[in-house]
């Protein structure tokens, strides 16, 4: 099994709800998640955020969800940390 | 997330606060004035049954509830759409099943409640003496007078609370209000009762 560690995402998203709340939604889609957001870039009725996720094991499409339940929409997939987990036996 | 919670984030994305306290404090004010005015119409016109005022008057507050339902949910709706509309031509996505979408379909219904709601409550309020005269129960002043009395307290309040609002003196602003209604009243009473 591999565990996805690490993502860093180019996010588009309305202006609200704010960049808090929307890592507070990304941040509970896992228990342990440690989400960082930056604003890049705002314009009128948009804002494109690089959203960089931790955690010991990362549902990708629960991250996803999260995303698009909020109007977010994900652009591309920058930088992904994944780490194999030893078989067993 | 609760109920209260949602509709909180619903009202935040959507920036709708302003207009759901607008929407109550404007409709409320008809709601206060309407009946302030059928009550003084009542007082100079003469005698008149308190079974006829109280129904005339809830007529009116009923009228004044669903007028503000549906006039709101039919404005809202359009600018709801026109909203969603323009921030999912910005995304360049669908944005129908997402908090947005759900705002889109949530808030116009909400704000009609309030739109709604505010003019029958008040109203309701302002018709609390003449229900208990008209149930039996003696009252220290006329129930029309005791009527007007919480008449001019809720508007008062009203501008209490736009005062509060904008942050300006609260007093001042309950006194411009109930000025209002003094003009209301003075206005009727030079007019009507021919």
């Amino acid at each position: 099994m591999v565990l996805v560690k690490r993502l860093v995402l180019d996010v588009l998203k309305p202006h609200q709800p704010n960049a808090l709340e929307f890592s507070q939604a990304i941040a509970k889609a896992g228990g342990d998640y440690r989400v960082c957001t930056t604003v890049l870039e705002v314009d009128e009725n948009t804002e494109t955020l690089q959203v960089v996720v931790e955690g010991d094991a990362i549902n990708f499409d629960a991250v996803q969800s999260g995303i698009s339940d909020l109007g977010g929409s994900l652009h591309s997939i920058d930088e992904v940390e994944v780490q194999g987990e030893p078989q067993a036996g | 997330m609760n109920l209260l919670e949602q509709t909180r984030f619903l009202l935040r994305i959507t920036r709708t606060h302003d207009i759901m306290r607008r929407y109550f404090v404007v409709n409320g004010f008809d709601g206060a004035l309407t009946m302030l005015g059928l009550i003084i119409g009542f007082l100079v016109s003469g005698a008149t049954g308190l079974s006829v005022i109280i129904n005339v008057c809830l007529g009116a507050a009923i009228a004044l509830g669903v007028s503000g339902v549906s006039s709101a949910y039919v404005s809202e709706v359009a600018e709801r759409k026109r909203a969603l509309g323009k921030l999912e031509d910005a995304m360049i996505t669908d944005l129908r099943d997402s908090a947005h979408g759900e705002a889109a379909r949530g808030v116009p219904l909400l704000i009609a409640l309030v739109n709604g709601f505010a003019p029958l409550a008040i109203s309701l309020l302002i018709l609390i003496p003449l229900m208990a005269a008209n149930a039996g129960f003696v009252l220290p002043v006329s129930p029309l007078y005791a009527a007007v009395a919480i008449a001019l307290l809720l508007i008062f309040l009203l501008g209490v609370f736009l005062g509060s609002i904008a942050g300006v003196s609260w007093l001042r602003s309950g006194i411009q209000t109930l000025l209002v209604a003094i003009l209301t009243a003075a206005l009727i009473y030079l007019f009507a009762g021919y």
